[in-house]
Parts: structure tokens; C-alpha cells; sequence
């Protein structure tokens, strides 16, 4: 916030007639007044809205009165809540290696220049993610299907019996696989782009050093690209604990499997439109944010400590 | 920046609260002055000469056609229909609006289950000074007392869904299994049908909170009592054990089709004899026209199956009425025209273009029970729909959360569908947790 503020009246000597000054200062609002105006409005009013919210409750019986900083210590003690929460952190911790490790191994594959038809590798490997998620958990969800949908008709041509993806042990990974297929194409071209920046130099140096392709990749790629992997894993981070579209899209198909506290977000969403809890809801929203806020911010932390 | 932003930030919780302030002495201020005095005919008529506009949120797809004739008949009112929405996607609308204190219709489809949601928080406007008290011997005993409240009438009956079973008429023939007349003879083809095509379950039952709470109330088990803002919410009576055992059955040996309802599977299932029966309101055979055509012809209507051989109790699936939001404006016009569409000439217009009336006279009426349904194979259909609609129980509630209770019940019986948890711990789950969320809202609940 400190660095906002107009630098003149530092580095000027403090001997200049003051009306100048204050239309200086002026001048550099100008510069940041659209900028701030809309911060103000889209970014902070929001949040301290929510904040605001948050300490009230609003009963159906009773009417809207203060009750402090009851909602968060309900919140606490909500195991709907704290339950949605041990879920992403699961999908966060086997899912995210997963789709990171793919698109990783897909990046250095492209990156080599061993591919045939490479330009038309990566974008068929991109083209997922420019397909709306919406669209994707629709397609998807047909595909699950084990009466009509893919699953049913693999399960009838070849008399099998394959376990049902929208089953409620099964969801969760049905979830990321959907989601890995969406985002493996989006984290390959942040690494593939990281890849491409390094000096073409280093490479004839370890050829000449007699390095091979194996060593080439561990010893100068990774480290190279170390900021585009905390970068693409704080994303990853904070999108598994937001979801939402896909368990939200699927739970037409599988009401009993996926409930109404699934994901956190999912959670905030039902408590305030189908529980009209919108107070309640904001506390959990802003405990969300503020968890979510603190792990990727030691992921940054630790992953650029390495790397320095 | 920073002093920008302080000042922003209270200029914003100024505006909420002057909002929030604002909404509550709305609330409070309409409702006073609207149930106290009585409106005449003669006011009606009057409002109706000085002409207006009436903004209308319903779904109903027959409305547009009332519309139109209303207009024609009192031209200088203007009824702007707002058809986009329907179920969860209206009520939030409807409920932000409320919140929010503007942009309130003047008329408002409401489902009975949700009535009494918006008629305790002072949502609704009381009918009865309009004279709407004077119809409830019109209507059906289900939907009146959906609407009314003691003296008080807090909508009229659009129609309503007396339930039946219906069936797919091949498949039965096909494995030669006799229809079911009580529970226990639907157990028993359900074995049977399963037996003879692996493929073929006796209905689709993926835990639904609608199709339960009907199927407890034909049951006799009277889950919900409620006085005021005092809630008695109790899943453990003989009647739903009654349920709960048959139909525990149909899961354990996995008789139902595990397809939830209004999905692709499910109405393919409907027209490939995957699920041979469909027990729900009278209102679905229009939904079967448009959303099963290709099973034309496959299908009949039957009275829905009993607890006791011989027995003819019935229930309510779904239904709606039109009521005037609190917050709307020319109240005279909105209740002219609720009452021409739910109780007048508008009642006609609409059972012609397939909608089930909740009004006894339209029921009987012998042009309406002699309709033959092509798609029930020449079937005079409506005659087991009006016979259903006269025996349901009356007494009958639903909680005044029940929108809420609804949208949590997947969460907790949606359990017995898919583990080994049973449909009656299922059910004591959802108390629980409504009888939790009831007393955040505040209400007085007990067991």
C-alpha cells in the first residue's frame, strides 16, 4: 500500500512552495485513480462486504441482528465444513502432482524436438482447456454414464461390468481426472514457454561436457523453470480449493455421492442459496480465503527459497 | 489510497445498512395496512376500469394463453409475464428480491411445499380481505389447505398433483405380471420383472425428497407439525416404518433403478421399458408426451398402489398456487387476475391445454374425466387423477423450510441408496439436520 503513495515528497527538497506540491501529489492520483476506483469497487468493497455480512445472522424468525464473531467460531466448529476441507486437501495432494507431472513430462517431450508434428501436439494437448469447464463436466458426465453413456455402452458391447465413476467412492477421482484433462494442457505451455527462454547455449555446453539428455533435463531445465513450477502449483493450489463447477455441474447424476458440502466452495454456495445463511456463509468464505491464502503463500515461500 | 479507501469502506456500510433498514420497515409496514381492511368487489372492479400493469413470475407455460384473454377482456390492464425461471432458480430470485425490497412481481407462482416458507417471514400478502377466503369450498381439500393458513389465504390453487402410478403397459404384458395394487404385490413385480429381464427395474428411485415426503403422507405418517413458529419434525412414527420397510426391500435387493429423475437416462429409461412404473402427481402425462414421445401408446395410468388391499389413500405430488408478494404493487389488478386464472374463466383455458385443475367442479366435470389420452392409448385418464385428488388427506404439512430440507436430502437419506446405511437412520439423519437448521432460523423445534 506504502508503495502507492506519490514518491515526490521523498526525493524533492522539502523547500518548494507547497500549492506545488499538492498539485503534484494530485497528478500521480491521477495516474492511479481508474486503477483504484475499480480496486476499490470489484476488489475491496466485495470483501469487506463479506466481512460486514459475516458478523451478522439473519433468521427467518428473529430478523437480522449483531452477533459478533459467532459465525466464525461456529465455523470452527462445523464438521460439514472442516469435512469439504479434508476433501480438497485429498484431491489437492494427489491430484495436482498428477496433472503438474503430466504436463511437465509432456512440456520436456515438446521441448526436445525429438517430437514428429509438434506444433500439432501441443495444441491438441491445449485445446481441453479452451473448452469452458461447464462444457467439459457436461461432456464428461455423459461419458460416466453407466446406463446410456460411454461407460454403459463399453459395459454392454464387451459384457463387462465396470465400476460406476459417478459411484461415491469413485466421484472424487472421476472429479480430477476431469479436471486434469482440462488444465494438463494449460500448465504444459506455462512450463513449455519457461523451457523455451532458456539459452540455447547451455545446451552445447553440456553436449560438450558430454552430457546426456537425461542429466541436460535435471541439471539445467528444472532448476531454469523452477519459478514456472511454484507459479503453476500455487494455481493448482488455489483451484482445488476452489472447486466447484465440476462437483456442482455433476450432482444432477449422482445426488447421493456428491452432497451439498462436497467442496468448501460448494458449501458456501448451498448455505447461502438454498439455506438463505448468507452470513454464515461469508464467515466460511473468508476462513476459505484466508487458508487458501496462507498455504500458497508458504509454497511461494519455500519453493523460491530453493531456488535462490 | 488508504484514506480513499476508509472512507469508501464506510461510506458502503452506510448504504447496507440504510439497505437492510429500509427492507425490514418495507416488510413490516405492507403487511399491516394490507390485512386489515377489506377490499370490495367493487374496489376490484374500479382498479380494473382505471387499467395498469400487473408484472406476473410464474412458469406455468398455460398462463401465457390466460394472459393474453385477460387483456383482451380488460384492455387497458397490461400483464408483463416473466416466464425464464423455475423451482430453485425462481425462489432465489424471488427471495433476493424480497430481500432486497425492490423489484418484487405483483404475482408470484409458488409451489405449496415453499407457501409457508414465505407466508411466516410476512413475504406474502393475506388473500382473505380480498374475498379469497369466500372460494375454499372450489377447491380440492390438499391444495386449500396448502394455501390457507386458518383464516388466512395466502394464495390460489393453480393446480395440483393428485398422485398415480403409471405404468408401462408392454413390459407387464410382456412378462405377463399383474399390476400392482398395493405395496406389497409392487414388491413382488418388481421381483419378478427384475427376474425376467436383469435390464428392467420396477421404477427409478434415486433418492428423491418430493416423491419420500408424498409417499409417507399416502402412508399416513405426519412428519411435520407445525403451530406458528413452534416445528415438530418427527420421522419415527408406524406409518413410516410402514414406508421405510417396503421400501427398504426394493434397495437392498436392488429393484429400483439407481436414475435420478428429469435426467437423460431417465427418459430414455421411461421410453425403453427400463423402468416399468412411475408413481407421481397428475401432472406429469404432459411431460410424458413431450419428453417420452417415442413410448407413445406404452403406457397407462392406474391408482397409486396401497397400504391396505382395498384401501384408496392417496397423496400430493407437487402442485403450485399464484400469490401476491407483500412488496408488489396494485394489489386489486394482481388479485383480479389471480383470481380470473385460478378461479374463473382462466381455470378452462388452461385444463385445454393439459393442466391438472386443483377446482372440484372442473374435476367432475364430464368433458374433463371422458378425455381420452392418445398417449395412454385412448386411456380416460383424469378419472383416476379426480378420484386420487378426492381422497387425499388433507391434514398434511410441510415445514416452512422445507426448501431447505429439500436440498439437504440427498446429503443425509440419499445415504440409504448408496450404503449401507438404512432408509429409516437416512430419515433420522434429515431431522436431525432440519431440526438443527430450524433453530438457527429460530423456530421452536422438537422431536
Amino acid at each position: 500500500m506504502t508503495t502507492l503513495q506519490p514518491p515526490a515528497a521523498a526525493t524533492r527538497p522539502p523547500t518548494g512552495p507547497s500549492a506545488k506540491r499538492d498539485r503534484r501529489s494530485w497528478t500521480g492520483w491521477g495516474f492511479i485513480g481508474p486503477f483504484a476506483v475499480v480496486f476499490a469497487f470489484v476488489f475491496l468493497a466485495p470483501i469487506a462486504y463479506s466481512i460486514y455480512l459475516s458478523l451478522f445472522r439473519d433468521q427467518l424468525i428473529g430478523g437480522n441482528h449483531f452477533v459478533g464473531l459467532d459465525n466464525y467460531k461456529q465455523a470452527f466448529q462445523d464438521d460439514q465444513f472442516w469435512s469439504s476441507l479434508e476433501r480438497v486437501s485429498l484431491f489437492l495432494v494427489i491430484q495436482v502432482p498428477i496433472m503438474l507431472g503430466i504436463a511437465l513430462f509432456v512440456a520436456l517431450a515438446l521441448d526436445s524436438g525429438r517430437l514428429f508434428g509438434r506444433d500439432f501436439f501441443r495444441i491438441s494437448i491445449f485445446l481441453p482447456y479452451a473448452v469452458p469447464a461447464v462444457v467439459a463436466t457436461l461432456m464428461w458426465g455423459f461419458m460416466y454414464g453407466t446406463q446410456f453413456g460411454l461407460v454403459g455402452d463399453i459395459n454392454s458391447a464387451f459384457d463387462v461390468t465396470l465400476p460406476d465413476p459417478l459411484s461415491a467412492h469413485l466421484v472424487l477421482a472421476s472429479i480430477g481426472n476431469i479436471v486434469t484433462w482440462e488444465f494438463v494442457g494449460y500448465n504444459m505451455l506455462i512450463f513449455y514457454s519457461a523451457l523455451r527462454v532458456i539459452p540455447t547455449s547451455l545446451y552445447e555446453a553440456a553436449e560438450i561436457d558430454g552430457a546426456g539428455q537425461f542429466r541436460v533435463i535435471t541439471a539445467i531445465k528444472l532448476p531454469a523453470i523452477r519459478g514456472a513450477l511454484v507459479i503453476a502449483t500455487i494455481f493448482s493450489i488455489i483451484g482445488s480449493f476452489q472447486l466447484f463447477n465440476e462437483p456442482s455441474i455433476l450432482r444432477p447424476l449422482a445426488r447421493n455421492a456428491i452432497t451439498t458440502d462436497y467442496t468448501p466452495n460448494f458449501y458456501t454456495y448451498s448455505l447461502s442459496f438454498n439455506g438463505q445463511q448468507h452470513n454464515y456463509s461469508a464467515a466460511v468464505a473468508i476462513i476459505m480465503g484466508l487458508i487458501t491464502m496462507v498455504i500458497a503463500y508458504v509454497v511461494q515461500l519455500r519453493g523460491m527459497r530453493k531456488g535462490a | 489510497m488508504r484514506r480513499t479507501t476508509g472512507r469508501l469502506l464506510r461510506g458502503m456500510a452506510l448504504l447496507s445498512v440504510l439497505a437492510l433498514g429500509a427492507t425490514a420497515c418495507g416488510g413490516s409496514d405492507d403487511d399491516s395496512s394490507s390485512s386489515t381492511k377489506a377490499v370490495s368487489a367493487a374496489d376490484i372492479q374500479a382498479a380494473l376500469k382505471k387499467g395498469g400493469s400487473v408484472t406476473v413470475w410464474a412458469w406455468e407455460p398455460t398462463l401465457k394463453t390466460v394472459a393474453a384473454d385477460f387483456q383482451k377482456k380488460y384492455p387497458k390492464v397490461k400483464i408483463n409475464l416473466v416466464s425464464d425461471r423455475s423451482g430453485d432458480k425462481h425462489y432465489t430470485a424471488l427471495s433476493n428480491a424480497i430481500a432486497a425490497g425492490k423489484g418484487v412481481p405483483d404475482v408470484a407462482q409458488v409451489e405449496y411445499f415453499a407457501l409457508s416458507q414465505y407466508s411466516l417471514t410476512k413475504g406474502l400478502t393475506n388473500l382473505a380481505p380480498y374475498g379469497a377466503d369466500k372460494l375454499a369450498s372450489k377447491y380440492t381439500a390438499g391444495p386449500w389447505n396448502a394455501v390457507s393458513d386458518g383464516d388466512k389465504v395466502y394464495g390460489l390453487p393453480m393446480d395440483s398433483g393428485p398422485m398415480a402410478m403409471f405404468y408401462n403397459k408392454k413390459v407387464f404384458d410382456k412378462y405377463k405380471i399383474a399390476v400392482p395394487t398395493t405395496w406389497d404385490e409392487y414388491v413382488v413385480a418388481a421381483q419378478k420383472l427384475h427376474k425376467a429381464d436383469p435390464k428392467a427395474y420396477i421404477a427409478a428411485d434415486a433418492g428423491d425428497a418430493g416423491f419420500t415426503t408424498s409417499m409417507l403422507w399416502q402412508a399416513g405418517s405426519r412428519p411435520y407439525k407445525v403451530d406458528g413458529t413452534k416445528v415438530t419434525i418427527n420421522f419415527e412414527d408406524a406409518a413410516a416404518k410402514k414406508y421405510t420397510d417396503t421400501w427398504q426391500k426394493l434397495i437392498d435387493q436392488k429393484l429400483v433403478a439407481p436414475i435420478n429423475g428429469w435426467t437423460d437416462d431417465w427418459y430414455k429409461g421411461l421410453g425403453d421399458g427400463t423402468i416399468a412404473t412411475l408413481t407421481t402427481g397428475a401432472w406429469m402425462p404432459a411431460n410424458f408426451v413431450s419428453g417420452v414421445s417415442g413410448a407413445s401408446g406404452d403406457w397407462r395410468a392406474a391408482p397409486m398402489p396401497q397400504w391396505t388391499a382395498g384401501g384408496k389413500a392417496s397423496a400430493e405430488n407437487g402442485g403450485s398456487s399464484l400469490a401476491l408478494p407483500t412488496l408488489g404493487k396494485n394489489k386489486e389488478l394482481a388479485y383480479a387476475f389471480v383470481e380470473y386464472a385460478n378461479a374463473g374463466a382462466g381455470i378452462q383455458t388452461r385444463v385445454n391445454e393439459g393442466a391438472f385443475p386443483a377446482t372440484k367442479a372442473e374435476q367432475q366435470s364430464a368433458a374433463f374425466q371422458n378425455k381420452e389420452f392418445p398417449y395412454f392409448g385412448g386411456q380416460k385418464a383424469n378419472k383416476i387423477f379426480a378420484e386420487s385428488a378426492a381422497e387425499v388427506a388433507s391434514d398434511w404439512s410441510y415445514l416452512p423450510f422445507q426448501q431447505y430440507a429439500n436440498s439437504i436430502f440427498n446429503d443425509t437419506v440419499g445415504k440409504a441408496y448408496i450404503s449401507g446405511t438404512t432408509l429409516a437412520q437416512g430419515l433420522k439423519s434429515w431431522q436431525d439436520a432440519s431440526i438443527k437448521y430450524g433453530k438457527e432460523q429460530g423456530f421452536t423445534v422438537s422431536k
